[in-house]
């Protein structure tokens, strides 16, 4: 298991869920990405975007203006 | 089917695979609007397993200004395409097409609509990478929530074919709100779904829509069709036709389509625009900008952050710290602090009386 970064501060909905979307893409069952970002519309999308595709959000962290999402990728069923 | 159970007593394993047509596969266009989400539920309701498929050009309502205005965060923010993919039960494939789409918005081979809404071109284009996806997923066709008569543009029935046919995905495209009111697809040719099945639905009126949305216990579905891009706001487009001209090039990155659905815009000049936050939300979005463009800010008062776009010499500079001033709580005070900090992040402060109602005319309102 890695767990791999995903920079998406300062990108406005849809974008973080579309880079988590292609990041998640490159990676295998069972590992990690933590996403940062600052749109508040993300606390909601990307675990949206999660349930639909079948991934686990583990962890919803905000320090300051920042939002930090811990995502367990799922096996695409 | 009997035999498919399983393995019993050394008979030989029938798989569905082998009695019955493999499952047919269909992408949807999901805007998440009402008649996307019925179009790909009735093709659920016909065995096809769906996965929904969602462009971003960068003009999308959907998210952004929900997110950046204070008064609107009251609403609950979530990305409709998400939430109808969620209340469908199908994957949503979120597909960034913010360069791709400057073609399709700068040179429309249809003409634009009655703003910069270049309709007929966009929906072709959508198609045709619905349809390139569907190619490299090896899915059968395409649906969409098209319904004939609905968009004065692009959903007319002398209109429809020209987008199976410029898209490339001809006949594997099916519309089935209203499938029986045009010719037969390939899927119900070769009775992948049943036609009988499918709807005839004409027209503006969303009453049918409805209806059906509360057949199939469906609520609290996003609003209008066609409201869901920037493109075909009187505003925006004006904007973006200003953006253009100021810089003497149709051209434009996702920051400027990001920017133009913020703020008052304010052009004195050829040589300079001025964006005003009207708000908190539109001032701390318009702060994410600040080093890529000049801007002021009030100092001695309250007022908002204003961002400056173009060449401005001594005297606009001037001129747009009084207006920066005008916007402040200071707007009635004869003097009001201004400080204006260049790209470099140089700041120097310019004290200036706040310009005058009368001497900001409407006409320098973008």
């Amino acid at each position: 298991m890695t767990t791999h970064r995903l920079d998406a501060r300062r990108l406005l909905c849809p974008m973080p869920v579309i880079r988590t979307q292609n990041k998640v893409a490159e990676l295998a069952p069972g590992d990690r990405l933590e996403v940062l970002c600052t749109d508040p519309g993300a606390k909601a999308d990307i675990p949206a975007w999660c349930r639909i595709n079948g991934h686990r959000v583990i962890e919803i962290r905000e320090r300051g203006n920042e939002i930090v999402l811990l995502i367990e990728v799922g096996d695409g069923a | 089917m009997g035999f498919a159970a399983g393995p019993i007593g050394g008979f030989p394993v029938f798989t569905s695979e082998v009695f019955m047509s493999r499952q047919r596969k269909a992408v949807a266009l999901i805007s998440g609007g009402l008649d996307s989400m019925l179009a790909a539920r009735l093709i659920q309701e016909q065995g096809i397993h769906v996965e929904g498929i969602n462009f971003f050009t960068g003009f999308c309502v959907e998210g952004h200004t929900h997110a950046i205005r204070k008064k609107d965060q009251s609403r609950p923010k979530r990305n409709n395409a998400l939430w109808v993919a969620e209340q469908l039960g199908i994957k949503l494939h979120i597909i960034d097409v913010v360069e791709e789409y400057k073609d399709v918005l700068l040179n429309p081979k249809h003409g634009y609509g009655a703003n910069m809404n270049p309709c007929l071109d966009c929906k072709g284009f959508m198609v045709r990478k619905a349809h390139e996806w569907m190619q490299e997923n090896d899915f059968d066709f395409i649906i969409t929530g098209e319904v004939v008569g609905q968009r004065p543009m692009s959903q007319r029935k002398d209109t429809m074919p020209v987008v199976a046919r410029e898209s490339g995905a001809e006949d594997r495209l099916l519309r089935p709100l209203c499938a029986k009111l045009l010719p037969p697809t390939l899927p119900e040719r070769e009775g992948w779904v049943d036609r009988e099945k499918l709807l005839d639905i004409s027209g503006r009126s969303r009453k049918r829509q409805m209806e059906l949305a509360r057949q199939f216990g469906i609520q609290d579905y996003a609003q209008p069709a066609g409201g869901c891009c920037f493109l075909t706001d009187e505003t925006y487009s004006r904007r973006l036709v200003d953006l253009w001209q100021a810089r003497n090039e149709r051209d434009y990155q996702l920051d400027d389509v990001m920017l133009l659905k913020v703020g008052r815009h304010i052009r004195p000049n050829p040589r300079f625009k001025l964006i005003v936050g009207r708000e908190e939300g539109e001032n701390r979005f318009l702060e994410g900008y600040r080093k890529q463009f000049i801007h002021l800010h009030p100092e001695s008062h309250t007022g908002p952050l204003v961002l400056l776009d173009g060449q401005p010499d001594e005297e606009d500079l001037e001129l747009a710290a009084r207006i920066t001033a005008r916007f402040s709580k200071g707007r009635n005070a004869p003097r009001v602090t201004v400080a204006v900090t260049d790209r470099d992040g140089e700041t120097r402060r310019l004290e200036v009386p706040p310009l005058p109602a009368h001497e900001l005319p409407e006409s320098w309102y973008v």
